[in-house]
This record gives structure tokens, C-alpha cells and sequence, in this order.
């Protein structure tokens, strides 16, 4: 009840791995390991839907709805009458930031 | 190979002539984290001219490098240009700056200007591949999600090397030739959390100092001061405690944190007004039903701060519980709507 982030839209194809390890390089939560011949995801769970897998893997075994997480964000642009999926976040332009950080 | 050429002093950009195109600087940076660097990244720490903290992107020179020198790839922002370029104290290199719109690395890729298209149009801008010999470029972890290494290596021949998720890991992983798996692991420690809430605190100054002098005005000192604790528990306490209130949805941890601090709010009004039976009680609820959802919706703006929540899981916080959050505000400022005009009646 107290957890929304149990599910997401990670989707992985295994027939169409080759073993790039890309995916496992690239995701900042370990959600991938190293497999035998290919790659296995073991902690979707963990997976904030960044899209750093997907745009790297280079058969697109991975898929996944890359967004914002920020409620800031969505909520503003439901508010503004736009699609809360719509990835408008105030991170850049002249509209001011969401979010701060030295990454 | 076009060799660079020397600048007329110390002070000029280099120029160097790439195999096709334009003649392209070579600006000069160093390591050094000077005073006025310093307090460039405290303005932007509090949100003061968010979007001019910049460097020009292009290329630049760190230390004395050679064309088999490294390239590290930053965003024009420059609390990340400066963590990069103090993290590689004491190394030669070259540094390629994109044009992220003065924004960080991280929300940058997810915004699409730290990507594919930028890193191949700045190569091709700077004149790269006739200033470095090898076709390498190490570019942050965390600039993956707007990145995609097989598309930069199709259009540019350069091929991409992520490095770690934070630059003071870099002299190690220079040393080590490879990332180790905590270097690839993004962590969100104390310090992290804790640099990040005077951003939040300047986005709430404005209405929080309204409300609470609304709240002075029609209610006193203790309501006053009740709107103020609302809200820093939400934009400074929350981050400090993030990870130790219970449940994962950062709206449920508001409540929490929110009903907590509460407490005290409630049974002073409680104190205040025991006298009156009933209505002792029912001041005592204005503090548990207005705070928590204060702090609550603060807590849930906190999610596009973090480098963990994912934007299917805040959606449906969203739908969740800011029909609650909302529900609880209305019963709670109906409730001292009712105790203030009966106290003006003299009913309380």
C-alpha cells in the first residue's frame, strides 16, 4: 500500500541480448547483472525508468517509458492542461528548475 | 593530423583548424575552486539567477595535454563543470563542454540536452578528432539516459566510455582503467540531500511567509509558527531524514513527518483551550489535519530532487494521495474556520 514504485514499464527481451553488458554499465541501480551468455535483470524493483538501458542497448532488448520523476513537474503541467507524461519539466529553458544537484 | 596552433600570449585562446569546417577555440581552464567559484555555487545552491551559472561549451585545455590526452565530456552548468575539472587536479586533458542550458548533467540527459545529438555536433564544432589522436571519450554515468554510445560511435567515431557516477571517483578510476560496481551505483547520502534544501526552502519562502502572516493576523502566534514548521519540515527536515521514516512513497513519509511535528502544535492548542471542553478537543485536530498535508505535498515535490523515483511511481503517488493531502487541508482549515468564529463570538 505504501509503496508506488513496485511496478514500472521496464520491459526486457532476453532472445535479443547479446552479452554488451552495456545496460549493466549504465544503470545507476544495479537493476542488471551479468549472466550466463546474456544479461538478467535482478532488481527491477529498483529501476527509476531513467532510459540510460534502453537508449544503449544496441538490439533493443530493453525497453522502458523514461521520464521525469519529479510530482513537481506533473503536477504543473496537469495543472497547466498539459499531459503529465509529457516530460515538461522546469529543468531548463527560461522556466526555472525542478531540481538542483552537481551531477 | 592537424597539430594545434600556439597562441599569440598566455591569455588568447588556442585555435586549432579541424579537418572540415570552422576554426574552433581552444579555451583554457585549470583545477583551482576559487573564492568567486565558490560563491557561484552558493547562489546556486539557493536558486539566485538559476539558469546563469554557466560555462561557454566547446573544448578545453586542463593542465598541459597532449593528443593522446583524455577527454571527459561535462554540461555547461557549473557546479558540474567544476566538480569535474577539481576532480582531475593535477592531470592533463581536454574537457568538452555541451550546451545543456546551464543545467546538470543528470536532469539534463533526462532532458534530452546532455545527448547523442549535442555530444556529435559539439565533436564536429571544436574540431576534435584533429586535436586528440585516439577516439575516446569518457562521458559521466549519469549522462546515459540522454546518451546513446552506438549512435555517438556511428556518426562520430568517437566512442563513449562512461565513466563513474560522481567525478571525485575519477583519479581512481583513471588509476584502475575500468569503473568498479559502487562507482557505478548512484548514492544519495546526507550531504547530497542536505546541499539541495535551500533550493527548496527559496521555491516555499514566498507563500510560507504569506501564510503565516494571514495566520498571525487571524489566529496568532502558535498558528503562525505552525505554517513555518509545516513547511521546513517539509523542505529541510525531510531530506535530512529521507531515508529513515518508514514506508518507500515520499507522501506517506511527509504525513508521517508532518503528523510528528504536529504534535507538539496540537496539544498547546489543546492547553490553550481545555477550558473550553469540546472545543479543546477539536483545536487539537487543526494542527494533525492542516500540517501533515503541508509537509506531505513539500515531501512529494522532493521526488524530481532524487535520483531514485521513477515517474510511473510518482504519478501514482500523485493520484494516491493529493486527494487525501487535499481532503485534509479543507477539513482542517474548515475546522478552524468554525474554532476562530466562535472564538470571536465569545462561544470559545
Amino acid at each position: 500500500m505504501f509503496d508506488s514504485y513496485r511496478e514500472n514499464t521496464l520491459r526486457y527481451n532476453p532472445e535479443r541480448c547479446f552479452g554488451c553488458l552495456r545496460c549493466t554499465e549504465v544503470c545507476p541501480h544495479g537493476v542488471f547483472a551479468e549472466g550466463n551468455r546474456r544479461v538478467e535483470v535482478v532488481r527491477p524493483e529498483e529501476c527509476m525508468e531513467c532510459g540510460a538501458c534502453a537508449r544503449n542497448c544496441p538490439v533493443q532488448a530493453i525497453a522502458v517509458q523514461s521520464g521525469v520523476g519529479c510530482a513537481w513537474a506533473m503536477i504543473g503541467a496537469a495543472l497547466r492542461g498539459k499531459d503529465m507524461d509529457s516530460g515538461t519539466c522546469g529543468c531548463g529553458g527560461d522556466e526555472g528548475s525542478c531540481c538542483g544537484g552537481d551531477r | 593530423m592537424t597539430s594545434p596552433s600556439r597562441s599569440c600570449c598566455p591569455s588568447c585562446p588556442e585555435t586549432v583548424q579541424p579537418a572540415s569546417g570552422p576554426v574552433q577555440e581552444i579555451r583554457t581552464t585549470d583545477s583551482r575552486i576559487t573564492l568567486a567559484d565558490r560563491l557561484d555555487h552558493f547562489l546556486a545552491r539557493f536558486g539566485v539567477n538559476r539558469m546563469g551559472h554557466r560555462v561557454e561549451p566547446g573544448l578545453y585545455r586542463l593542465g598541459n595535454p597532449t593528443e593522446d590526452s583524455p577527454v571527459f565530456v561535462s554540461a555547461n552548468y557549473t557546479l558540474s563543470f567544476d566538480a569535474l575539472r577539481s576532480a582531475l587536479s593535477g592531470r592533463d586533458g581536454y574537457i568538452l563542454v555541451l550546451d545543456t542550458l546551464g543545467i546538470n548533467v543528470w536532469c539534463a540527459a533526462g532532458k534530452g540536452t546532455f545527448g547523442t545529438d549535442e555530444i556529435v555536433r559539439r565533436i564536429a564544432l571544436t574540431g576534435l578528432e584533429s586535436v586528440v589522436r585516439h577516439r575516446t571519450l569518457i562521458v559521466p554515468q549519469l549522462g546515459a539516459p540522454g546518451v546513446s554510445a552506438h549512435e555517438v560511435l556511428r556518426r562520430s567515431r568517437f566512442e563513449v566510455e562512461y565513466g563513474p557516477v560522481r567525478a571525485s571517483d575519477l583519479p581512481e578510476y583513471l588509476a584502475l582503467g575500468r569503473a568498479t560496481p559502487d562507482m557505478r551505483r548512484v548514492r544519495f547520502p546526507a550531504v547530497d540531500r542536505l546541499v539541495l534544501a535551500p533550493m527548496e526552502l527559496v521555491h516555499a519562502a514566498l507563500p510560507t511567509v504569506a501564510g503565516a502572516i494571514v495566520l498571525y493576523l487571524l489566529a496568532g502566534l502558535p498558528a503562525a509558527l505552525g505554517a513555518v514548521a509545516a513547511v521546513l519540515a517539509g523542505t529541510v527536515l525531510f531530506p535530512a531524514l529521507l531515508p529513515f521514516i518508514p514506508t518507500r512513497d515520499f507522501s506517506t513519509k511527509g504525513l508521517i513527518l508532518g503528523g510528528i511535528v504536529a504534535l507538539p502544535f496540537s496539544a498547546a492548542f489543546f492547553v490553550e483551550t481545555a477550558a473550553s471542553g469540546w472545543a479543546g478537543v477539536l483545536a487539537a485536530f487543526a494542527p494533525l489535519l492542516l500540517m501533515p498535508p503541508v509537509t506531505a505535498y513539500l515531501a512529494l515535490n522532493f521526488t524530481g530532487s532524487t535520483p531514485f523515483t521513477s515517474r510511473t511511481g510518482v504519478k501514482r503517488e500523485i493520484f494516491r494521495y493529493v486527494p487525501f493531502m487535499a481532503g485534509m487541508a479543507v477539513l482542517g482549515a474548515a475546522l478552524a474556520a468554525v474554532l476562530g468564529t466562535a472564538h470571536l463570538l465569545g462561544a470559545v
